[in-house]
This record gives structure tokens, sequence and C-alpha cells, in this order.
């Protein structure tokens, strides 16, 4: 990342900011996992037909091997086809949840930070009032409400975590509209709508694209721990936390391939998902990215 | 100072009045009348409106809300009509084991954390730099019961040495009697707690590492243990305090799951029961306490920082 290309060759931002994030090995193995995890997921059921319906007791907590290549669960549901059908759900409710998040967040910080004066500072207040309350705690209480689906699980956890992105998306408004180049625009004669859509939102980009991927992260972690409580979908549909509570009752049975292979991807699409962050801001962030 | 402290307590209040609203809303919008959860299903509707009437749950919502915030000026958080008891003698029964755990748990982090994080910075990108970024990265990206299964998978499954569920003892301090049915879910909360802090750490050694103090302090020929123990340490502490003030919702919902999966007697098992009982008014009760803690703990680490730090006073 200590590249920066020569004075007469003129390279947009956005190119500049793609050379850098290709040089992050860890990032492109990051964007390699999240490929392949959602190849495995929604392609795999294509190639790898399973029964995920119809339970089938005769076959219940085998042993991986023979035609099961990561055993049966407690129903006698094939875990690698259990592993892709939760996939989709998990990973389906943590990108939904991480858009509307990042669509609120981001149509209220900007909103706040041009209004300014006293809407900013109650609108802000707000903000304060609503992250003082553990997310956990109130996406739970929301949970009790709800019958559980992909769509309402993703709802609820996007109504609570577009806090953060608001507060990221007003510091930016508000310190790019007293930067030097917004005043230049006006002093060349811009209109404001003009500036907005020309100068404040290509630039407040980059903050809203990296936040989008550490809010994907953080929601796949919040489903999980939603599943794991008991508020997840209910059967036949499965999701990753679901399935990981499902199995604690047999870990004691010394079913290990109900943990290890589910965690395994949870940690391991979570863990990409923040490599990308990382990398993305160091690499969209000019200040970070002469380190 | 004086004035920025007074802003700062003026916005704490505000806060919290705000989070009153919430959850006055919540419980009004969640748990139905209370007539009908006193009398019961099969009361007639004429009944339960007659119990509201005569308890005044039938006035308009404001006022309604201004009676809820006298009492909770009291001190009164409401009662549970679930287990007919008051939601305040709820969480007073828990609330030590709760507090023995989690503070247990973060001041055993926090003595990980912080030299973790310095000899990170240290030693910068040296294999055992890189050892501990990836462990802590992978524990930083995984859900707390996942820490919590592994673990008892491990200790009490595989080397059958430690007991799966935490002690059952109604002590407060059963974590000093009972160490061994104690040492995994602490394990577990501060697992995940030094995953959090020492990214945090490391960065924020790296900082102090480039200021010139550090340099100056060399320079005068002090030992490198010396800079680190006397002038880093306590420079590098600083962003902890505000990290500690900012991660208590994330600190108590670690503790929610820890409790639930260990099957700890505590306010988090409290909550998790009361969740799958719908008793609304211990839930709000109990995030009511969580988020004024929140706003104090904010309040606190801002107040601390500004003191330690001659450069905030100014502002």
């Amino acid at each position: 990342m200590t590249d920066t290309a020569p004075p007469q060759q003129v390279t947009s931002g956005w190119r500049l900011a793609v050379r850098s994030f290709a040089q992050n090995r860890l990032a492109v193995a990051g964007v390699g996992i999240i490929v392949l995890l959602i190849l495995f997921c929604f392609a795999g059921p294509l190639l790898y037909v399973t029964e995920q319906v119809a339970v089938d007791p005769v076959n219940s907590l085998l042993p991986p091997g023979g035609d099961y290549p990561l055993g049966t669960d407690a129903q006698g549901f094939d875990v690698l086809g259990r592993i892709m059908r939760g996939g989709q759900a998990s990973l389906q409710i943590g990108l939904f949840a991480a858009l509307i998040a990042t669509a609120i967040g981001t149509l209220y910080g900007t909103i706040a930070g041009l209004i300014g004066g006293v809407v900013d500072g109650i609108m802000m207040r707000l903000v304060d009032t609503l992250l003082s309350i553990p997310f956990l705690f109130i996406v739970l209480i929301a949970a009790t409400q709800f019958s559980s689906t992909v769509l309402s699980l993703s709802l609820i956890l996007g109504a609570f975590s577009w806090l953060g992105p608001a507060r990221l998306v007003r510091a930016e408004v508000l310190s790019l509209r007293s930067r030097g180049f917004v005043a230049a625009a006006t002093v060349m004669g811009a209109t404001k709508p003009r500036i907005i859509v020309r100068h404040l939102i290509p630039n407040a980009l980059g903050v809203v694209i990296v936040n989008i991927t550490f809010q994907v992260a953080d929601a796949i972690i919040a489903v999980s721990l939603l599943g794991f409580l008991g508020f997840g979908l209910n059967y036949p549909d499965v999701e990753w936390g679901t399935q990981l509570s499902d199995g604690v009752s047999h870990l004691f049975e010394g079913a290990w391939w109900l943990i290890y292979p589910v965690g395994g991807c949870l940690v391991l699409v979570v863990m990409a998902f923040n490599f990308v962050g990382d990398a993305l801001r160091d690499s969209i962030d000019v200040r970070l990215r002469r380190r | 100072m004086t004035q920025y402290v007074l802003r700062r307590l003026v916005t704490s209040v505000i806060v919290v009045l705000g989070v009153s609203v919430i959850t006055f809303m919540l419980l009004h919008g969640m748990s139905g009348s209370p007539g009908r959860a006193i009398l019961g299903v099969q009361a007639s509707a004429e009944a339960v409106a007659a119990f509201d009437r005569e308890h005044g749950y039938d006035r308009s919502l404001i006022a309604q809300y201004l009676a809820y915030l006298g009492q909770l000026l009291q001190g009164d958080l409401g009662h549970s009509y679930k287990l007919n008891q008051s939601v305040n003698a709820l969480l007073a029964d828990n609330a030590g084991r709760t507090a023995m755990l989690a503070g247990v748990s973060l001041v055993l982090a926090v003595c990980v954390a912080v030299p973790l994080g310095v000899f990170q910075a240290v030693k910068r990108n040296s294999v055992g730099d890189n050892v501990l970024t990836t462990l802590t990265f992978v524990a930083y990206s995984m859900p707390v019961f996942l820490l919590a299964m592994l673990l008892i998978q491990v200790f009490a499954l595989g080397l059958g040495i430690l007991p799966a569920q935490a002690s059952q003892s109604s002590s407060t301090f059963v974590i000093f009697t009972e160490p061994r049915a104690m040492l995994l879910p602490v394990l577990t909360l501060t697992g995940i707690t030094v995953a959090l802090y020492s990214r945090y750490q490391r960065s924020a050694a790296l900082d102090q590492l480039a200021q010139d103090y550090i340099r100056v302090a060399r320079a005068k020929g002090l030992s490198m243990r010396m800079v680190l123990t006397r002038h880093l340490l306590r420079n590098a502490c600083l962003p902890l305090v505000t990290l500690i003030g900012m991660t208590i919702p994330l600190l108590l919902a670690g503790n929610l799951v820890v409790e639930s999966v260990f099957n700890y007697p505590g306010l988090g098992l409290l909550f998790f029961n009361s969740l799958n009982n719908q008793d609304y008014p211990v839930l709000l009760g109990y995030t009511l306490v969580a988020s004024v803690l929140t706003v104090l703990g904010n309040l606190l680490a801002d107040l601390v920082v500004a003191v330690s730090d001659p450069r905030t006073q100014r502002a």
C-alpha cells in the first residue's frame, strides 16, 4: 500500500482505491471466501440434492461417512445440505439487515448533517438515546412480538442497527461541507444540488461502503445469537444459529459434526467480511493509504 | 471544564429520560393491559375495563407516562405479573451474581488485553504479533455461544476436567467459593472481551510509540522497559477507559448469552427466561437499568479522560 501514482499520470481516486485493495492479500482472500460460500450455499443444493423437509428418524445422528459426508442431525437431515440451507438464510438476513440499516442511517445522517442546528441536535440526541439501549436486549424483546422469517429478522436487526451509520455519515457530511473543495465549487457557481450530487455523495460513499461490510458481519453474528437463543427461523427453515443450538443438545453424545462444520462456516464468513471491511477502509481512506 | 461536565450531565439526563419514554411505550404497546394480566384470560372485558379504570390505566398516555416516571424516580421498576414479584426484588436477587461474573471477567480481560496490546505493538509484525492478531481476530469473529461451546467441548467433554454447567449456588461469591465450576463461564466472557480490547490496545500503543515523548525518554537513557511501564502504559490506557465505557452494552449482551449457555442464575438468565414467558415488565425493567448503566459508563469514561488528559480540558 506504499505505492502512489507518478504525478504526471492522472488516476481517479476510485481506481487507486481498487488497486490498493487488490494488493491486500487478506482482502482478496476475504472476497474469495465470501464468493465461495455464497456459491456453496446457493448453487450447492443444485448439485448436491438432499431431503431437507421430511424427517428421517431411522437415519438420525449418523456420524460422517458413507452417504452422508458430514453425517446427519437428530431429525435425520443430511448435515452438509443443512449447512447450505441454513447458510442461505444467514447470509440473506445478514445482507438485508445491513442494507436496511445503511439506507436508514445514510438518509438520517445526511439530513441531520445538512440541516444542522436545532434539528440536528434533536436528531442526534435520539440516536444517543437509542444507542444507550443494549442492542441485543432490544432486538430480543422485539423478536418476541413477531414470528421469525427471513424478512422479519432482517427488519428487526436493520431497524436497530442504523445508528452507527447515521453518526458516521453525519460526521462525514459535516466535515465535507466545510472543506475547501466545496467552497471552491460554490465560488465557481455550482448549485446546491450539484454540490450534493457531485461532491458530497461521492466523497461520503467510501465511509458508507466500508460500513456496509462491517454491518453484514455484525448482522450475521446477531442473527446467530437470536437463533441460538430460540428466536431463529422455524422448521423446516433453518439458519446457522438455530442449527448450532440444535447441535448443543447432542454435544454430550459426542455428535461433534453438528457443531464444528457449521461453526467453522459462520466464523469464516464473519472473518471474511471483517477482512474486506478493514482493507476497504485502508484503501478508500486516502489518509490511511500511506501507512 | 465545569461547563463541559455540566453539558455532559445535562445530555445524560436527557438521554435517560428518552430511554424511559421508549421503555414506557414498549411496555404499553407490547404487554397489553395490566387488568388483563392480573385478572387472567377468562375475565370479562367489562371486568378488565373496570380494573384498568380503577387503577388509572385508562388515562391518557401522557398521564400514564408521568405516573410511570414518578414510580421510576422513586426507584420502583414495576411488577412482574407472571412471577407475582416486584421487578426490583427480582433484579436485586440476581444482580450480585451477575456483577461478580461480569466484574471478574472484565478485570481479567483488562489485565490480559493491556500487556498483550503493548507487546504486540512493540513487537509489531513479528511472528508472535501475527499469531496473536490472528487468534484475536478469530475470537472477535465468533459469536459468544460458539466460544462457550468449544470450551465445553474441550474442557468438559474432551478432557473432563471442568463441569459444563455453572454453579447453581445462590451465593453472590460463588466465583470464589466454587472456582472450578465458574472457570468456563469466566473464561468465555474474558476471551471475547480480550478479543474486543486487544485490537484497540495494540493500535493505541502503536500511536503512542510514535510520539516524541517516547523518543525523549529513550534519549534520556531510560531502558525500554522503563519507558514502557513508566511512560507508555499510562497514556496507552486512556483509550481503553473510553472503550470500556462504550462497550458496556456488548459486555451485558455477552453476559446474557454466557449465563444462558452455562445456566448461571443471574440477570442474564432471568432475562432469557422472561423472554420465553413474555414477561415484559422484567425485560424492560432490566433494559432500563442496563441503559442507565451504559449512560453512566459513557459519562464516567468521558469525565475520567477529561480529568486525566489536559488536552481535552481546553476544548
